[in-house]
């Protein structure tokens, strides 16, 4: 039998009088804290948190990481979120001192290094987007969004023009409809597809005078660039409405071409997908946005400007105002910059060149059992169809995803984009070697050969298998209780 | 490269099985006009080597980082154990995705539930979810939860001694939209009762209150919930984390939804972050919930085991209907959270809370000693207290740089948000890290003996 007793819950694992931090006897006096602070603001106990002593708790999380897979453990090709190598020097980087513990409202004259990091990294974002004025300050991508839609939304009010609607094809991340209608805009689906592009007609058919920006991610969540970019942008111009650009695919076009040269007017970059910020099972990320000039005005405060002898912080005149508190979230921002001045610009193209290559490769590897419906070449990422060995077998592109994991590979992204059926959406990123890319395959082109039942089933070597999460949706438990322990 | 794997030998192989002639042959999908020439301006290359060199250059003329450190306002120098980045810094925790996949996350997964099920117990709520970006967002979404669980989505109520940046948040994500943010104006550093009841009504879908607030002045948070269950509203506090380690808790006086700015659980300043964004509430407004939320399941075989829960408020199925556009999140900070309070414990977060809050008290006793400074309000504190300095808050922070030492944020920074903002105004935060050594020699500067 094997031993549990490390990942049981905090909870069952606290004993009463258990100890790990200990903090000093206080060096200023010790008396009734009600002198202090009014009795009728002190709790009678503190919380009931857990008592743990430090091995405890150090094996605990030791072996609850192990039942974890991850980029530095295992192939991930999880498509959309470009799960690539995160290089250690950036961790090691990232808590120097005087980077790591750097208050956010140090003296400006007190962190010109900090500041001369941010500035350059806007520098360089301006530069690979092509649109001049950036904005580091969002949180993540789908906060990038709302920043720029709302940006949008000001410098329209400014204008005296109404609008009113977002678009954005049915491909979209939901993000896009979530944070136009957070921004207060009605949002209008695109349902139909050519070949997985937007269809140009329906396009034409909404776009009017009430259009304020149309949402498109390129390329696209099938991995193929929407040749009629130029075409749409300047449509969407000719109605005085703008395009945004939704970063999540960038490891296609770093050094290849730029949201600003195919008609974007703003974009948000992933920090935690293209530069390789850590993904932290959810988070953190950081979404910078970068805009053309004449929305420049209109960015979130703070952003970073030179002077003449330094850098400071500074509000842009129309500034829309703050997103969140402080700066942005400079630990993720700082792995890009040191993720990009680690490549320069041949060592970026190369990222996309590579990224491209290895999605072919593995497109090609398995076209005779999961082909791909659109497209002839893939860029970053392809959404290839298990609805032949469905029909023809009974399996489905959950189970081929499920049975991976006991092949020892992380599960592709599935059922996502919806126009494509049985889709498994595949990103192997440019940080994987051949030999793992022919491994996969070979693991898929095993699965499909495998007794449908025993698939149904899958995975059955990982340390659960198939949760119930309807049940468990029905009369859902978010906490630990006493109660939970029987 | 160090990160490309594939050699010269590999990319002709793989080209040949694609049938492609070269690698810009696979991008021809991108027309010409819009391909970049020749190379983007980037700086250049640099190896490991001299980007560690450029890097600790760049960081020792952050000289800020190097003074003892009585700054605030939101992010303060609390002590991080050992165990916290060592727990943190796994691989296996840092460079997972989101938990979508429950067979390859139990890990991640089960340290959420176990963050959800700490934040419960600190603040004496029922549901936590999984986190928020920070602490000012995390206002404007229980603002928001709050209008979807009252249904009224034109009007919310703040103080004005809630943290600046936290109100201007919520100014930004509601300026498109039809809803009016009514700020109670705070000029004695705390509420006036009468004030928080006059404005608000029957529109109102929460008051929202920071305690102890920005001024670092304890608000009767018990009071202003009474005040705002009166008229139907939610309330919503935003708490300090390691106060409740003395202070009574959100759940206690009747709070429907409790936030926080999580980073002094065991995150570091790192210049404004990542942080994180706590959100507890009762368990009755769950499902209008903002964000990712895990909840316990049983797997094909009755094992027990954690899934990402409801997911159906979320954006990646609700699209424009969802509860918030939240995806990321910020897991990482969660995990060190929950390794921090595992941590420390009933008794450490106890010690944690009086220490600070002694040697606060102590520091402004120090500091007031001097000619140059008195408190500008006469209320109780807990870890932070507003100076008013008569020589300017801006003379006396440089005189404190000058020697050492970082003191602030001064209030003039924030001018624009009240009239408790003054160039006299600055604020002081004293951690458990400080010493009585330090602050004696901080009040030194001051003059007093």
């Amino acid at each position: 039998m094997r031993n549990k007793l490390a990942t049981q819950s905090l909870f069952e694992l606290s004993a009463a009088g258990r100890r790990a931090t200990t903090f000093p006897e206080s060096d200023v006096g010790a008396g009734p804290l009600d002198e202090l602070l009014p009795a009728e603001q002190l709790a009678e106990s503190p919380p009931p948190l857990p008592e743990l002593s430090e091995p405890t708790v150090v094996r605990h999380f030791v072996n609850l990481s192990t039942l974890n897979m991850s980029v530095d453990t295992h192939f991930y090709p999880l498509g959309s979120c470009t799960m690539k190598y995160n290089p250690k020097r950036h961790e090691r980087l990232a808590r120097f001192g005087g980077i790591g513990d750097l208050h956010p409202y140090a003296h400006p004259e007190d962190s010109q290094g900090m500041l001369a990091v941010l500035y350059d990294l806007q520098e360089m974002l301006a530069e690979i987007a092509g649109l001049p004025a950036v904005s580091l300050h969002p949180a993540a991508g789908a906060q990038g969004e709302l920043t720029a839609l709302l940006v949008a939304a000001a410098w329209f009010r400014d204008r005296g023009e109404e609008r009113t609607k977002v678009l954005f094809p049915s491909s979209a991340h939901g993000t896009n409809p979530a944070s136009a209608a957070l921004a207060g805009f009605k949002t209008v689906q695109l349902n139909k597809s050519a070949g997985g592009l937007v269809d140009f007609d329906e396009l034409v058919s909404q776009v009017d005078d009430s259009t304020a920006v149309f949402m498109i991610t390129n390329p696209n969540t099938l991995g193929i660039f929407e040749k009629e970019i130029v075409r749409i942008s300047q449509l969407l111009h000719d109605h005085g409405a703008l395009v945004y650009i939704d970063g999540a695919n960038m490891n296609a076009n770093v050094g290849i071409t730029r949201p600003g040269d195919f008609g974007g007017d703003m974009m948000h970059y992933n920090v935690h997908k293209t530069f390789t910020g850590p993904h932290g099972a959810g988070g953190p990320g950081a979404g910078p946005i970068a805009v053309r000039d004449f929305l420049a005005d209109y960015l979130p405060a703070p952003v970073v400007q030179k002077t003449g002898e330094g850098y400071e912080l500074a509000t842009p005149s129309r500034s829309i105002g703050r997103m969140r508190s402080f700066f942005g979230n400079v630990g993720i921002l700082l792995r890009g910059y040191f993720y990009l001045r680690t490549l320069g610009a041949s060592g970026l193209k190369d990222v996309a060149e590579q990224a491209v290559l290895n999605a072919n490769y593995l497109k090609a590897k398995l076209a005779d059992v999961l082909p791909v419906p659109d497209g002839e070449w893939c860029l970053h990422e392809f959404v290839a169809s298990a609805k032949r060995v469905k029909d023809e077998r009974g399996i489905t592109a959950m189970d081929i995803a499920k049975r991976l994991l006991d092949y020892g590979f992380h599960a592709p992204t599935v059922y996502f984009p919806l126009v494509v059926p049985e889709a498994m959406m595949i990103e192997p990123t440019e940080t994987e070697s051949m030999e793992t890319l022919d491994c996969f395959a070979k693991a898929i082109r095993t699965i499909v050969t495998e007794d449908p039942e025993f698939l149904h089933s899958a995975p059955h070597t990982t340390p659960i298998s198939r949760p119930d999460e309807v049940a468990a949706g029905r009369n859902p438990v978010f906490r630990w209780t006493p109660a939970c322990d029987s | 490269m160090a990160y490309l794997l594939n050699t010269e030998d590999q990319q002709q192989k793989m080209l040949e099985s694609i049938g492609a002639d070269s690698v810009a042959d696979l991008f021809r999908g991108i027309p010409d006009a819009v391909r970049v020439e020749g190379l983007l301006r980037l700086p250049p290359a640099l190896t490991e080597m001299e980007l560690e060199a450029e890097v600790a250059e760049r960081a020792a003329e952050n000289v800020s980082a190097a003074r003892v450190c009585f700054l605030g306002g939101g992010a303060y120098d609390h002590f991080v154990p050992a165990v916290v980045d060592e727990i943190a810094g796994r691989g296996e925790f840092y460079t997972a995705y989101t938990p979508y996949q429950p067979e390859a996350s139990q890990g991640s997964l089960q340290a959420f539930f176990e963050y959800q099920t700490l934040i419960c117990q600190l603040t004496g709520m029922e549901v936590a979810n999984a986190s928020l970006y920070e602490g000012g967002t995390a206002v404007s979404e229980a603002a928001f939860m709050a209008m979807r669980v009252t249904n009224r989505h034109t009007k919310v109520a703040v103080l004005g001694s809630v943290h600046p940046e936290y109100r201007q948040v919520l100014e930004t994500y509601t300026g498109n939209l039809d809803c009016e943010v009514v700020t109670i104006p705070t000029p004695d550093g705390m509420c006036d009762l009468n004030r928080a009841a006059e404005a608000l009504d029957e529109r109102t879908a929460c008051l929202i209150v920071q305690h102890p607030n920005f001024f670092g002045c304890l608000e009767d948070a018990a009071k202003l919930t009474q005040i705002a269950h009166e008229v139907g509203a939610l309330s919503v506090v935003s708490f300090d984390p390691i106060s409740l380690g003395v202070l009574k808790n959100p759940g206690s006086y009747g709070a429907d939804i409790a936030v926080a700015e999580g980073q002094p659980l065991g995150i570091p300043m790192q210049y404004g972050g990542p942080y994180l964004g706590v959100l507890a509430s009762k368990k009755d407004f769950v499902r209008k919930m903002p964000g990712r939320i895990v909840s316990e399941a049983r797997d094909r075989e009755g094992r027990a085991c954690y899934v990402l829960g409801l997911q159906t408020r979320e954006q990646h199925i609700r699209r424009e209907k969802a509860t918030s556009n939240i995806c990321t999140n910020q897991g990482l900070l969660a995990l060190r959270a929950t390794v921090y309070l595992s941590l420390l414990g009933p008794q450490g977060l106890r010690e944690a809370a009086e220490l600070c809050c002694r040697k606060a008290h102590f520091a402004a006793e120090q500091l007031t000693s001097s000619d140059e400074f008195d408190l500008m309000f006469d209320r109780p504190f807990f870890k932070e207290f507003t100076l008013r300095c008569r020589g300017g808050a801006a003379a006396a922070r440089d005189r404190a740089r000058a020697s050492g030492f970082d003191v602030g944020p001064e209030l003039s920074r924030f001018s624009s948000m009240g009239s408790a903002f003054t160039d006299e105004a600055l604020l002081v935060a004293v951690t458990e890290q400080r010493t009585r050594e330090e602050i004696d020699e901080l009040a030194s500067v001051f003059n007093v003996p």
